[in-house]
């Protein structure tokens, strides 16, 4: 595999940069693997990486019906951020975040991830309440998080309006230092051209339409658009059409899958440092490399395959953005776009076994996957590998939903993250 | 924004109506005899399809009453809507409409 340096760019430079090669293969399809991951993602991708890193499993294929990260990997607003309430959710995010922190080195592909601060905002009495409670769960499992008042809140981030006169006053925030951004597409190219160079083929354009079982129920095979995969082992990692895919298995989710917006406006020059949310009145933003605000809007309230959202969906988001910066009242949107989320329950995801021998999902992210992108791949790749569940993602399983064992991040927040 | 059909008041936009999930997941009898497993079907587990789909709707900033509708998620076009209480159409007959 080539690598990056300066020493290279140099180099090619010489060359007028033709010589770069392309960062994976366009392998054909093999007749059998020993793992096929369904849905070329940040996850799947991440997946594959993992099964061929850490436990030399490289006979394995990532089918993806598009462009691999052409999915919720690419559309993601892409905040990073580890500060969960719950035990289990704190293991599993910040095993992510550990991971952030030396990727690019680790891919020798330059992720961007960015640690700028992700700074929560509280509205009410109870945003207030949470967001200490949230602070305190954080700390006890050692992951950071501080309380600021309304004045430290604006010190951290001089464009936020604290005045008393608007209709939803901050209160202050809580804010995790540790937490940022990431370019999202490079998640998922520099995961791919690792995985690749560890052997793992990677099959755009080719979509899965049926899973085939023997007589004793286990895995056997897939179809795709581009021939029949003989494999005993499949990880699902299609995000929002996982039900469609589990359904060719004959298992029914506990999922439902939600339009969610975002959208970003005209690039600028760097002003906005920092990551700022707010759940109680649905906005988030933060600047890109390239200059844009990039802002997440909220789901739409019925369920949707469509890919679009409703307008006054993301001028609800618009209208709070410009109650909170004043100074960007005047900027101009550029483009806003739809993926389709996921969304359990309880809000928390499904790293798991299921009832069919040779059949793993990973899914369930919803609104909130792509911070989780490295670490769920990672312990995925360790429960396709060993058929076992590692300690972190040991709670995340299906049967939870019949044993009564939710991981409720939705009832903490209140609010979908 | 969605334009929905209330059975009741007709044409009115989507501000008007909460959306209710999957239509038709009838509670089931004695429950306390119930295995898991199937009180975690009814409560959790969703068909999620992705084409025509039967979902309950409720018109709250206007008769207030809940109804169902047959819509395409894909699309998101309502093929049709009716009262609660009324038998789920049959969506393979409704496709071939469609397609006609
Ligand atoms: C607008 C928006 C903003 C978001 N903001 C954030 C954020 O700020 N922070 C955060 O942490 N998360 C955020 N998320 C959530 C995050 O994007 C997702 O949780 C995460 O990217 C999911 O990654 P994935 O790899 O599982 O899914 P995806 O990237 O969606 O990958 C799944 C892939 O499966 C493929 N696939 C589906 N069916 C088939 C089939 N039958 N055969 C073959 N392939 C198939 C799809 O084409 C797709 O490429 C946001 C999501 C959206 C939509
Ligand atoms: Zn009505």
């Amino acid at each position: 595999m080539q690598t990056y340096s300066a020493l290279q760019l140099l180099r090619r430079a010489f060359g007028g940069h033709q010589s770069w090669e392309p960062l994976w293969r366009q392998p054909a399809l093999k007749p059998a693997y020993d793992v096929v991951i369904i849905g070329g993602g940040g996850h799947g991708l991440a997946t594959a990486y993992y099964l061929a890193k850490e436990h030399g499993i490289t006979n394995v294929a990532v089918l993806e019906k598009g462009w691999i990260g052409g999915g919720n990997t690419g559309r993601n607003t892409t905040i990073i951020r580890s500060n969960y309430l719950f035990d289990e959710s704190a293991a599993l995010y910040d095993h992510a975040v550990k991971l952030w922190d030396d990727l690019s080195q680790a891919l020798n592909y330059n992720v961007m991830y960015s640690a700028r601060g992700v700074m929560m905002l509280a509205h009410t009495v109870h945003d207030v309440q949470s967001a200490k409670r949230h602070i305190h769960a954080n700390r006890l499992n050692g992951v950071d998080n501080e309380w600021l008042d309304p004045e430290a809140c604006k010190a951290f981030c001089p464009e936020l309006n604290i005045s008393d006169n608007i209709r939803y006053p901050i209160m202050g925030g809580a804010l995790q230092r540790r937490g940022g951004t990431a370019r999202h597409d490079a998640v998922a190219w520099g995961y791919a051209r690792a995985a690749d160079a560890m052997g793992v083929d990677i099959i755009q354009n080719c979509e899965v339409t049926a899973i085939r079982r023997d007589a004793t129920g286990a895995i056997e095979a897939v179809e795709t658009t581009k021939g029949t995969v003989k494999t005993r082992k499949v990880g699902v990692v299609a995000a929002g059409h996982t039900s469609v895919v589990m359904s060719m298995a004959d298992v029914r989710m506990p999922l439902e899958s939600y339009p969610l917006q975002a959208l970003v406006s005209e690039p600028v020059k760097p002003t906005f440092t920092c990551v700022v949310m707010s759940n109680t009145i649905h906005a988030y933003i933060s600047q890109s490399d390239k200059g844009e605000l990039v802002i997440g809007a909220g789901t739409d309230a019925y369920t949707s395959y469509s890919q679009r959202g409703a307008l006054h969906i993301t001028e609800h988001t618009l209208d709070a953005i410009c109650e909170l910066f004043p100074m960007f009242r005047r900027m101009r949107m550029l483009r806003n776009w739809g993926g389709i989320v996921d969304v359990t329950p309880d809000r928390s995801p499904i790293l798991s076994k299921t009832a069919v021998p040779g059949l793993f999902v990973n899914c369930g992210w919803g609104t909130g996957g792509f911070k989780a992108t490295p670490g769920s791949g990672n312990v995925f790749a360790h429960t396709i590998a060993t058929g076992e569940p590692h300690r972190i993602n040991a709670p995340f399983t299906l049967d939870r939903f019949r044993d009564g064992t939710l991981i409720d991040e939705a009832a903490a927040a209140a609010v979908a993250h | 924004m969605l334009i929905i059909r209330c059975p009741i008041c007709g044409d009115r936009p989507e501000l008007e109506f909460r959306y209710g999930g999957e239509g038709h997941v009838a509670r089931p009898a004695a429950t306390e005899a119930l295995d898991d497993q199937t009180v975690a079907d009814r409560l959790y587990m969703r068909t999620n399809p992705k084409g025509l789909t039967v979902e309950r709707w409720r018109h709250v900033h206007g008769c207030g009453r809940f109804f169902n509708a047959v819509r395409d998620t894909v699309s998101d076009f309502f093929v049709t809507t009716y009262k609660a209480g009324e038998p789920r159409p049959d969506l393979d007959a409704l496709k071939k409409e469609a397609v006609r």
